[in-house]
């Protein structure tokens, strides 16, 4: 028993143990890596989670449905209007509502622009792990336009709660459209920028390729999805497999590659910036008519049965399951949140890489720690 | 006696007192006579050792808080901030206020850390770095020691520090630390073999490892220029190695506080802290006023073959401001390294140095040796 116990926590005796986190400042959060070396390679990486559990699913289960709403939120802060989609289409689907179009372009308009925000705070931080600093400031530069879009249409910046069950909280503001287009025509321009100072350097470019490689075997029994997942060749995105909102009219495409090393985790990113930037723009010229919101009553109750509903955040497939008893509250929901998953593969694909390649590897797969621990 | 002695302090400066600019020895030697007739040959050269100690520690302080001020306006520059601007006019006594905020702080010395060489490790980066500074000729006749054996003394100085971030890393008790030094170590090893060729070059083409002959010798044009094409080549192996050498820009592999939060000096706080961080930062001073020396002319103004009109005009920019301006021209280009390159691996810096720096540099000291040899400089 005892050399079990020790065997657990030393490891090895030529081991040589780190434990990175809870505060270290390339995880991002509250994420602690047990990472055993040799020398500088990396032998063994045990996440520990929970540093940061709510028990958002578990709270769910005593609130009204438009209140978990605001919990969706917390979860992947970087994608909350997405994650609150999600429950939103859940509810919906339940009680069988019809929703107009304008909400149906206004919550897509709304996801992709949530979706170029988290990528760029991706890019900003990803940079920052790197040790090119000044991407932190550039990514934060241009993010802050869409938050200021956010602000003046729903109030929040970061945390939304944007939609609701039956449609929007509020409608769009007037100028809403001119300085979405606006801000397409601006980054439009800068993205290029982006590319010069740290996808086209040698530095960089000799750091991330073949480091890291997933294979699309592993991709797919690990579950890895979202850009991550992508650029393994896996074709994992719900918006062209599940359409739901208004994904099903607009062009675009699936970003793949094969490689599945670190840099095409980051170029996909990167390109799935530009993807948005289209969807966006087939669709903000074409905003219907209509109301912002169905009338639902009052007091929703879901009738008895199991709902679920998958959309695709930014990180990659959110899935949301909610079993109802007829009551108010749900019986019970479960959020299948993709960083959960995509954390599980860290272990696999860093064995026998450098401590630098594990916060290259790390920092590819876009964690949020919140979104880990709900 | 007093008066007299002070009297013939003044009677050094024969010349009016704005030509110490252009030569620092007539104050020097003014000094000097003056201290002579006032006491004992011996006290003379004690007195003399204290004032230069003083002098450079002031300069070592101002140099200090004026490259951090200079680092947070670059890097502000470069990521659309605007950097320090509350205290001061454009916030220029901000680092004093750092300063004053990190002699007041606590010195945390951690449990089971060896606190002898724990205590012992800031000093040390910090006597080497002022050993250095005393070899540097700064202006005409403003030179504290002038061995003749000038750049082997720099090389081997300054090669010590890595003793005193080894020291920090292995007496901190600390993991991150510890990784951090052993880079360090290995890091500062491997390049000074290529900060050591690159110098030989010019030694090489001056004849000389003393700096005031090798300054001198650039009078007719800097080394950078008479060189050819293997001048150059040391130049940008030096830039490159040089960064290297004070863990700075993409080779922060020591620090990386994305890895490691912050290496060697992650247990140290209050002034400790601050001796590292200086030290750091007078030494990205020291090699880019060994690549002004060596590679840009010193302290030598900038001239042109014939243009006669030119050249006075650039001989009045007295020798001072054309070393600082040189000095810090090296250190910007060094700061905008640091802001716009990504972190380099450890194996990848070593395969730089040992796969590239290094054979490049032998062939480079061979071609030099043969471009002297032959005449073929200018």
């Amino acid at each position: 028993m005892e050399e079990i116990i020790k065997e657990a926590v030393i490891g090895e005796q030529e081991e040589y143990i780190i434990n990175m986190g809870p505060q270290h400042p390339s995880t991002h959060g509250v994420l602690r890596l047990v990472v055993s070396l040799k020398g500088e390679i990396v032998k063994n990486v045990q996440p520990h989670i929970g540093y940061i559990h709510r028990g958002i699913e578990k709270m769910c289960e005593s609130i009204t449905y438009p209140q978990i709403i605001h919990l969706t939120d917390r979860m992947d802060y970087l994608s909350a209007s997405i994650n609150n989609e999600g429950v939103c289409l859940a509810v919906e689907k339940a009680l069988e509502v019809d929703i107009p179009d304008r909400i149906k372009v206004i919550r897509t308009i709304v996801s992709e622009l949530t979706r170029i925000q988290s990528h760029q705070l991706f890019w900003a931080s990803y940079g920052m792990d790197m040790g090119g600093q000044t991407c932190f400031f550039y990514g934060l530069r241009d993010r802050e336009m869409i938050l200021d879009i956010f602000e003046e249409t729903m109030g929040g910046r970061m945390l939304v709660s944007y939609n609701c069950p039956g449609g929007l909280m509020y409608d769009i503001h007037p100028n809403f459209q001119n300085r979405v287009k606006a801000f397409l025509k601006y980054f439009r321009k800068v993205l290029p920028e982006y590319d010069a100072i740290l996808t086209g350097n040698v530095i960089f470019k000799s750091r991330t390729i073949d480091v890291g490689k997933l294979s699309l075997e592993d991709a797919i029994s690990y579950g890895v999805t979202g850009p991550s997942g992508r650029a393994s060749g896996f074709s994992c995105d719900i918006r062209k497999h599940d359409p739901y909102s208004a994904y099903d009219r607009v062009k675009f495409n699936e970003v793949l590659y094969s490689e599945g090393d670190t840099y095409h985790r980051y170029c996909a990113r990167i390109e799935e910036m530009r993807e948005s930037m289209n969807i966006i723009d087939q669709l903000i010229d074409n905003i219907p008519e209509g109301p912002y919101a169905v009338k639902l009553k009052p007091v929703i109750k879901l009738p008895e049965g199991e709902y679920f509903q998958r959309v695709e955040t930014a990180r990659g497939e959110l899935d949301v399951f909610v079993v109802s008893d007829g009551n108010k509250n749900p019986y019970r929901v479960k959020f299948r949140t993709p960083s959960f998953v995509n954390l599980g593969v860290l272990n696999h694909i860093t064995k026998d890489f450098k401590i630098a390649d594990l916060i290259a590897i790390a920092g590819s797969l876009d964690l949020v720690i919140p979104d880990i621990d709900r | 006696m007093q008066f007299e002695s002070i009297a013939s302090l003044f009677s050094a400066f024969k010349e009016p007192w704005w030509k110490v600019f252009y030569d620092f020895s007539i104050l020097t030697r003014g000094v000097d006579v003056w201290l002579r007739n006032l006491m004992s040959p011996t006290w003379t050269v004690v007195t003399e050792m204290i004032i230069i100690g003083i002098v450079f520690l002031l300069f070592y302080a101002v140099i200090g808080l004026f490259l951090v001020y200079a680092e947070r306006k670059v890097c502000a520059f470069i990521q659309n901030r605007l950097g320090p601007n509350r205290i001061g006019p454009f916030g220029i006594f901000q680092t004093i206020a750092d300063l004053v905020k990190l002699l007041f702080k606590e010195l945390i010395v951690i449990k089971n850390a060896d606190k002898f060489l724990f205590n012992l490790a800031p000093y040390i980066v910090i006597i080497v770095n002022f050993m250095v500074l005393a070899a540097l000729p700064f202006a005409k006749g403003l030179h504290a020691i002038d061995f003749n054996i000038g750049i082997f003394y720099i090389l081997a100085v300054s090669a010590m520090g890595v003793v005193g971030i080894l020291l920090a890393g292995w007496s901190s008790n600390n993991k991150y630390s510890l990784i951090g030094a052993m880079r360090s170590g290995a890091q500062i090893v491997s390049y000074e073999l290529s900060v050591g060729l690159s110098l030989m070059v010019i030694v090489i083409l001056a004849g000389s490892m003393q700096l005031s002959v090798i300054v001198e010798a650039q009078r007719t044009g800097w080394f950078i220029f008479k060189g050819h094409i293997s001048a150059v080549i040391a130049f940008v192996i030096y830039l490159i190695a040089g960064t290297a050498e004070t863990n700075r820009g993409p080779f922060d592999m020591s620090e990386a506080e994305s890895e490691l939060t912050a290496g060697y000096h992650t247990e140290y706080s209050g002034i400790r802290f601050a001796f590292f961080y200086l030290a750091e930062f007078i030494n990205m001073f020291v090699v880019a006023s060994i690549a002004a020396t060596l590679f840009l002319g010193g302290w030598m103004p900038f001239h042109v073959g014939n243009w006669e009109g030119f050249n006075h005009v650039m001989d009045f920019i007295p020798p001072v401001v054309w070393f600082f301006g040189k000095t810090f021209m090296v250190i910007w280009i060094i700061m905008l390294f640091k802001w716009t390159f990504p972190r380099l691996r450890i194996d990848q810096l070593l395969t730089l140095e040992w796969k590239y720096l290094l054979p490049i540099n032998l062939v480079n000291v061979l071609l030099m040796a043969f471009l002297v040899l032959m005449g073929w400089h200018f």
